[in-house]
């Protein structure tokens, strides 16, 4: 219960530590972040004169309001967040930002999530193979998943459009559905699905190549050192069939630590699949980041990255858990 | 591995030191090259190439010996282009891999050496700064600070945008020294140079850290690396160094200019190479690297190998089990 508690506790931390880091950069920096963004939203509303509600929401998550302290101002940024209020958009003007993040986010927890799961698994399962063979020309194949790993995602993309899409002509270019097939935005129909299927087949490969080398390779390293371990020369003194001793013994034990490195490979992905959404114009959450930080959104961009920064934390919140229930060791010891 | 300790031979001077040091392996023979030829093309080529920043040639050329790899949109040499990019590359991986190391260094070995509550705050801090994710946060403290009045030209400048890279990116590599700074302290020698009334820091630095060395230098080396690919990602975004060329702006350039489009593979190939063997290069230096640090990784493979060996000699080694 400890190890649960402990967890929940850091993670608590966690959230407020980004909240609060959100609060503090717009307000460390020099200028006026506040001041900028409201000019911005008057000209995007082509001149006219702001509600006072929003130029009150713009200062309570920008700052810079002379007249309150600086607890002041925190409490009401606590306050705007907690009723869900992000602010206006100025590119998108006049959509309020959590509606654009509402829009894009699925798409991206669908194309990027099925993209980290299978890569995980791929590399998992891969590696404990390639581990289980060591001392085989197997291992001449490591090396190069570090190949894999040293290419940038976005140019990867890249090649991957200039071969499939624009050579070979097999699959669309740009966006997450025919917007021509489906003028009225998306549906539930199998047509639907199907496009959107294909829209996500190259951004979603790009991401389980570039990152499967890293779980691949982690794991067949820990597979090594298991395999060495001497409660596996006992089960193989035992006389157990190769593969119970490989799956129950060596790759179940191997697998722990790629739980455990589960946060630092998801920052990798987390940052692969923004600029992959560039690449491929992908309506999700990473096309809305670079949206907002060309055009000096300064509520958008903040809105998105706490966005970010809490589903990563979700996930990793998951994945600890996930690794109390696998290994009762850290239950215990923490 | 040819380590012939016969024992009546004289203690050898540099054994410790040797012990160090990678041994010699394909894997490093083949990383080291790469990562040589890669600098000395990103240190010398500039010298030989014409200029980059020239824009007077005929848009879009493939191939030629007049181009050997053809010209940008705007007329650009791109071969002149890419010599200048790989060099800013690679000081901006250096400075952001070094930054990384830095704190990297503070943070995980006094937490792992102190411990108690030091090592307490000092862990929080570096677990916040491994779980938030660190593109966006680069992309955000990029939007701010490049707009900010009074930097003049440093607010866009490679060395910056190579700061803000390592002031992020140093967390992975404080929890791997710190893990190891913990089991150190427990040594016999460090306790011994404790009970001698040596003060902590002195016991940093001339007992901890040379036993770190290697860990040291492969955390450089991921730090560089992290750097170089994390520039590539800014620059591709528009966040990078505008009064430099990189890889990554390259690359920028080539998005903008819709090389892909327009098949101009020369354009935007090469830059992404160029990175790929770059970050190939110095990953294969850090498995040689790996092996020192965990010499099961080294030894397990071999044993293997003998074994099966010995099975198709016909040795008499029962064959089909886990080690076959």
């Amino acid at each position: 219960m400890k190890f649960y508690l402990r967890r929940i506790a850091f993670y608590i931390i966690t959230v407020w530590a980004a909240v609060s880091l959100n609060f503090v950069l717009p307000r460390m920096m020099p200028g006026d972040p506040a001041a900028i963004m409201i000019g911005k939203l008057r000209r995007a509303s082509g001149g006219r004169q702001l509600s006072e509600e929003v130029i009150r929401s713009i200062y309570a998550l920008l700052g810079a309001d002379k007249n309150m302290s600086l607890w002041d101002q925190y409490l009401a940024y606590w306050g705007r967040l907690l009723q869900g209020d992000l602010g206006l958009s100025s590119t998108r003007y006049p959509y309020p930002v959590v509606e654009l993040i509402a829009n894009a986010l699925p798409w991206t927890l669908f194309m990027v999530g099925t993209a980290t799961v299978i890569s995980f698994v791929l590399g998992i399962v891969g590696g404990a193979w390639v581990g289980w063979k060591r001392g085989t020309w197997l291992d001449q194949l490591v090396p190069a998943t570090s190949l894999l790993q040293s290419i940038p995602y976005f140019w990867l993309a890249l090649v991957l459009v200039a071969v499939f899409a624009v050579q070979l002509g097999w699959l669309p270019i740009v966006g997450a559905y025919d917007p021509f097939d489906f003028p009225s935005g998306p549906e539930w129909s199998w047509e639907f699905v199907a496009s959107a299927l294909q829209h996500a087949f190259l951004p979603a490969l790009t991401i389980v190549i570039s990152s499967v080398g890293g779980w691949l390779l982690g794991m067949r390293n820990m597979m090594v050192s298991t395999m060495s371990e001497d409660y596996v020369l006992t089960a193989e003194a035992k006389g157990l069939k190769p593969s119970r001793i490989r799956d129950r013994y060596a790759a179940r034990n191997a697998s722990i630590p790629s739980l455990a490195g589960f946060s630092i490979a998801l920052a990798f992905v987390v940052a692969g699949s923004i600029v992959t959404e560039q690449v491929f114009s992908y309506p999700g959450i990473g096309k809305l980041m670079i949206q907002s930080v060309q055009g000096l959104d300064y509520t958008l961009m903040q809105g998105v990255f706490l966005v970010i920064t809490l589903t990563v934390l979700a996930a990793n919140f998951l994945m600890d858990l996930l690794y109390g229930l696998i290994d009762p060791r850290v239950r215990n010891d923490l | 591995m040819t380590s012939d300790h016969s024992p009546g031979a004289k203690a050898d001077r540099f054994a410790g030191v040797r012990y160090l040091m990678p041994t010699w392996s394909a894997k490093l023979g083949v990383g080291l090259v790469l990562v040589v030829l890669i600098v000395a093309f990103g240190l010398v080529g500039p010298v030989f190439a014409v200029d980059p920043r020239d824009s007077s040639y005929k848009g879009l050329q493939p191939p030629s010996s007049e181009h050997l790899l053809g010209t940008t949109k705007l007329g650009y040499d791109v071969f002149a282009q890419l010599a200048t990019g790989t060099r800013e590359s690679l000081y901006v991986g250096l400075v952001g891999g070094l930054v990384a190391m830095f704190l990297a260094i503070v943070f995980g070995i006094i937490a792992g050496y102190f411990g108690g509550w030091l090592d307490d705050i000092l862990m929080l801090a570096t677990n916040i700064m491994l779980v938030i994710p660190g593109l966006p946060l680069v992309m955000v403290i990029a939007a701010y600070v490049q707009n900010t009045e009074g930097l003049g030209d440093f607010a866009r400048s490679a060395t910056l945008v190579a700061m803000i890279l390592g002031v992020t990116g140093w967390a992975g590599s404080a929890v791997v020294l710190r893990a190891q700074a913990r089991s150190l302290r427990t040594r016999e020698y460090v306790y011994a140079s404790r009970v001698a009334g040596e003060k902590g820091l002195r016991i940093i630095f001339v007992e901890i850290l040379p036993n770190l060395v290697p860990l040291i230098a492969a955390q450089l080396i991921f730090g560089v690396m992290a750097a170089v690919l994390g520039e590539a990602g800014l620059s591709y975004l528009g966040l990078g160094p505008t009064n430099s060329i990189t890889l990554g702006t390259m690359l920028n350039d080539a998005q903008t200019g819709q090389a892909v489009g327009s098949h101009a593979w020369w354009w935007f190939v090469p830059p992404g190479v160029m990175i790929a063997l770059l970050g190939t290069g110095l990953a294969l230096v850090n498995f040689a690297i790996d092996e020192i640090v965990n010499p099961k990784l080294r030894l397990a493979p071999k044993a293997a190998r003998q074994q099966r060996k010995a099975m198709k000699a016909g040795k008499g080694v029962a064959g089909g089990g886990a080690y076959a």
